[in-house]
């Protein structure tokens, strides 16, 4: 159990390197005559519906009708988990590449293509036409991302203050979560608000969202390069989502998405009862007194054979919350309208909500954690993050938490 | 280079307040490392440590056993196709007692005067979970014996595989020659297939004495190991490589994993990780009244059966080289009289004898068992006092002695126990 405990003095230089460019870059920003200070700006992220979000990205360079762009995430680690290190890391977690082509005035196609930490992981994430009727409907389809809560749609790295995904994100929905689909999703507007709509049918999540090396019930390990091929039980899941924004305040959502995850049936004989899935998210976003809230709370609903214990939890759940507040804007060499963020996270997620049969004692197998940090984007694009997270983890049945904490810095940009 | 200092310098003289604050914020990190940066637990409070004095090989070598004994089998990586748990973790949380969870069920019948572990039904162990497609065992009606098993703690096993089997022959008083009511008997078991004696192990008409499990059902810690693989989980490996099938569905089909699903390199990690955890801490020793309540425990004959220290004999590893430790047991089986009598057993154990159980970590039962601590093999005990009521056969003396104790004797023979 017990691993090397190493110094921290790597850690500590990577604070006081920080602190003290950060202090360069005010003390040559002053030194411009005409910075001019703008209102804050937290980050790009809220701008437009986030229906919007697959489309509001920069494009930098066009061919003709189609255009290219991307972003790219780094960052370094630095963490102790109840005493113990690993020591100093550093991560090229994601490398995306965006093709957007109008192909007439009516018809769009959007693509993503993700390389993950180099080439470990490459994956087509998003790959989509559009054939827009009206803005109230408009047909889609091919690799779609899932409307299922406000991160699966608007996740670009460049958006966000802290590092790290939200949990609720990643473990109770499980982002990035595209699937072959078709659908509609269309708009309205009416006095000072937008209400949006997204339906569509994919091919679901599969076997391995239980009994997986997780040891518990992780949507994640649902996922399958297959469901771009094929459907796993020849049952399409659905998914849809509602938002209504009000311009200059923020916008809410309510989204599901749900189906049969398991094989069921083999050579067209049913071997297995079907085994549903449901995840409900709810996702809020609002700018209040110029500080940026967004958060999201979502839960499923597992059917799980008896057979496979109390280790699988039937239910889930999980919200976040982030605070995001400019603490300075100003100019930094050639940056004019550069700003500084100070943010916070607050998150939760159970894995496994219920009870024991046998003792009647509450399940444990939850996670709760925080990340404060401050964030630098010299443009709205490119944002720098320095981050402290800490999490407490308890295990299923309840026991003193492991602790995990650390620092990371990290730089995601548009391109 | 001086005049670029010197305007930096200069610069931050005149900083902003904004900038003085992200300082602030930057230097508290920094000089706050050490407070946010979770620290270890305090030693004497977690089990699963590694003894001290491991060559840096043999600590690799448990650093990876640690990996493996915390991985968590999947149907991809071979669960199943029934199991019980999906890793051994999951069972020994922290490397300590289990919890109800994960408590095991073995059954078999009496045959005569012999015990029938019934395995043509399945037995002896119950299997109650599947991979889907796969139905569990169900415990047949009528079996006679039905046993419910906590897994116990891991630590300090490696201490207990090293004692020789002449010490625990030393420890035997089949006949009471003593007179003092306890006549503890080694479980004589027929070596597994894959047994190697070591000079430690003494051979007793071509069997050898068991030490592990709650019936001593078990010679050594790769018998252990390998089958809690198999039995447990539905993993298959080098030593056990046929897989866990339903004989009471008739369904010997598998999990589609190749068998063996893990190699013999892989249960030998666990085996030799399991072998170097540390022995469980102590806490207030040398208090008084811990002092006191471990006069009391030996005055009142519990020492009879949980024998304070063991000497082990040489080993390959130098932290395991003859050296004496206190673990408050003495490996024998004792009748516990009816009382804990599950008409269950193994080896050539009675049902109603059990494997004197080590005392040692039992302060810290509930930090393993989430929070809340069960004693007894089943957990059918919520407390240290209704667990010594529930002794009976070779211990009733001690148990009744117990209760014509003072509550203030009683409460320091409690502190003395959860002192382990």
């Amino acid at each position: 159990m017990k691993k090397q405990v190493m110094k921290k003095y790597t850690m500590k230089h990577f604070v006081f390197l920080f602190a003290l460019s950060m202090v360069a870059l005010q003390s040559f920003a002053q030194d411009k005559k005409d910075s001019t200070k703008q209102g804050g700006q937290s980050s790009t992220a809220q701008s437009g519906t986030t229906q919007d979000a697959v489309y509001r990205r920069p494009f930098i360079t066009s061919f003709a009708n189609t255009s290219i762009g991307g972003y790219a995430e780094a960052n370094t680690n630095y963490f102790v988990e109840n005493g113990v290190t690993e020591g100093f890391s550093m991560e090229m977690r994601r490398f995306n590449l965006f093709v957007f082509s109008s192909i007439s005035s009516r018809i769009k196609l959007l693509a993503e293509l993700e390389f993950e930490h180099g080439v470990e992981e490459i994956s087509l994430e998003t790959a989509l036409v559009d054939f827009e009727i009206d803005p109230a409907l408009t047909l889609r389809g091919g690799i779609l991302l899932a409307p299922v809560g406000a991160y699966n749609l608007r996740h670009d790295s460049p958006l966000y203050e802290i590092v790290e995904r939200p949990l609720v994100a990643t473990q109770i929905i499980p982002s990035t979560l595209s699937s072959i689909g078709f659908g509609v999703y269309g708009r309205t507007f009416f006095s000072d608000f937008i209400a949006t709509y997204d339906a569509y049918i994919v091919n679901g999540l599969q076997d391995g969202i239980i009994l997986n090396s997780a040891g518990r019930t992780f949507l994640q390990a649902g996922k399958s390069k297959e469901i771009f091929g094929e459907s796993a039980n020849g049952v399409p899941a659905l998914t849809g989502k509602v938002g209504l924004r009000k311009r200059g305040l923020g916008e809410i959502g309510v989204s599901y998405y749900g189906g049969i995850y398991n094989r069921f049936r083999r050579d067209g004989v049913v071997v297995d009862a079907q085994r549903s899935l449901h995840i409900f998210a709810f996702d809020a976003n609002a700018t209040l007194g110029g500080i940026l809230l967004q958060g999201e709370a979502a839960m499923n609903i597992v059917d799980v054979p008896d057979n496979a214990g109390e280790f699988y939890g039937r239910r889930q759940w999980g919200a976040y919350l982030d605070a995001v507040a400019p603490v300075w804007t100003g100019a930094v060499l050639d940056y004019t309208n550069a700003v500084l963020n100070a943010t916070v996270r607050l998150e939760y997620i159970d894995y496994n909500v219920g009870r024991f049969a046998a003792t009647g004692e509450t399940i444990g197998d939850d996670v709760i954690a925080v990340a404060a940090g401050v964030s630098f984007r010299p443009t709205p694009q490119t944002v720098f993050r320095l981050n402290y997270r800490q999490h407490w983890t308890h295990d299923i049945l309840g026991n003193d938490p492991v602790r995990r904490a650390g620092i990371q810095f990290g730089i995601a940009t548009y391109f | 280079m001086k005049s670029i200092t010197k305007k930096i310098f200069h610069k931050i003289a005149f900083l902003h307040y904004q900038t003085l604050v992200l300082m602030s914020v930057c230097l508290l990190a920094l000089t706050a490392c050490d407070i946010l940066l979770p620290p270890a637990p305090a030693a004497e409070e977690v089990l699963g440590e590694p003894i001290d004095g491991l060559t840096a090989e043999q600590q690799a070598t448990h650093i990876q056993g640690d990996g493996e004994f915390a991985r968590i089998f999947g149907v991809a990586e071979g669960l199943g196709p029934m199991f019980n748990a999906a890793s051994c973790e999951s069972c020994h949380a922290g490397d300590g007692k289990g919890h109800a969870l994960t408590t095991l069920t073995r059954f078999g019948r009496m045959n005569g005067s012999t015990f029938d572990p019934m395995i043509t039904e399945g037995g002896p162990q119950l299997q109650n979970r599947s991979i889907a497609g796969y139905m569990p065992e169900a415990l047949p009606a009528h079996a006679s014996g039905v046993t419910h098993l906590l897994p116990p703690a891991v630590t300090g096993l490696g201490y207990l595989a090293a004692v020789p089997d002449e010490a625990l022959l030393a420890l035997a008083d089949p006949n009471d020659r003593n007179g003092d009511g306890i006549s503890g008997v080694p479980n004589e078991l027929s070596p597994h297939e894959f047994f190697r004696p070591l000079p430690m192990h003494k051979q007793l008409n071509g069997r050898y004495i068991g030490r592990f499990g709650r019936k001593a059902g078990a010679i050594d810690l790769l018998q252990q190991v390998s089958a809690a693989y198999r039995n447990d989980m539905g993993i298959t490996s080098d030593f056990i490589s046929e897989e866990l099938f339903n004989v009471q569905t008739g369904a010997f089909t598998g999990d589609n994993v190749p068998d063996p699903e893990v190699s013999a390199s892989v249960v030998n990690n666990v085996v030799f990780y399991m072998r170097t955890l540390k022995v469980p801490p102590r806490r207030n020793a040398d208090a008084s009244n811990v002092k006191a309540g471990e006069q009391m425990f030996t005055r009142i004959g519990c020492a009879g059966c949980h024998v304070a220290t063991l000497k082990t004999g040489a080993s390959d590893i130098a932290a395991l080289n003859e050296v004496e430790f206190h673990p408050y047991t003495d490996l024998l089986l004792h009748d516990m009289g009816a009382e804990l009598d599950d008409g269950y057993t193994e080896g050539s154990a009675k049902t109603s004898e059990w494997r004197t159980t080590p005392l040692w970590g039992i302060g810290l039962s509930a930090k393993a068992q989430g929070g809340t601590a069960s004693y007894l093999h089943d957990g059918r005990a919520k407390t240290l006092p209704d667990a010594i009521k529930l002794h009976g056969g070779e211990s009733a003396r001690s148990r009744d002695r117990f209760q014509t104790l003072s509550e203030a004797e009683k409460q320091q023979l409690i502190t003395f126990l959860q002192s382990l």
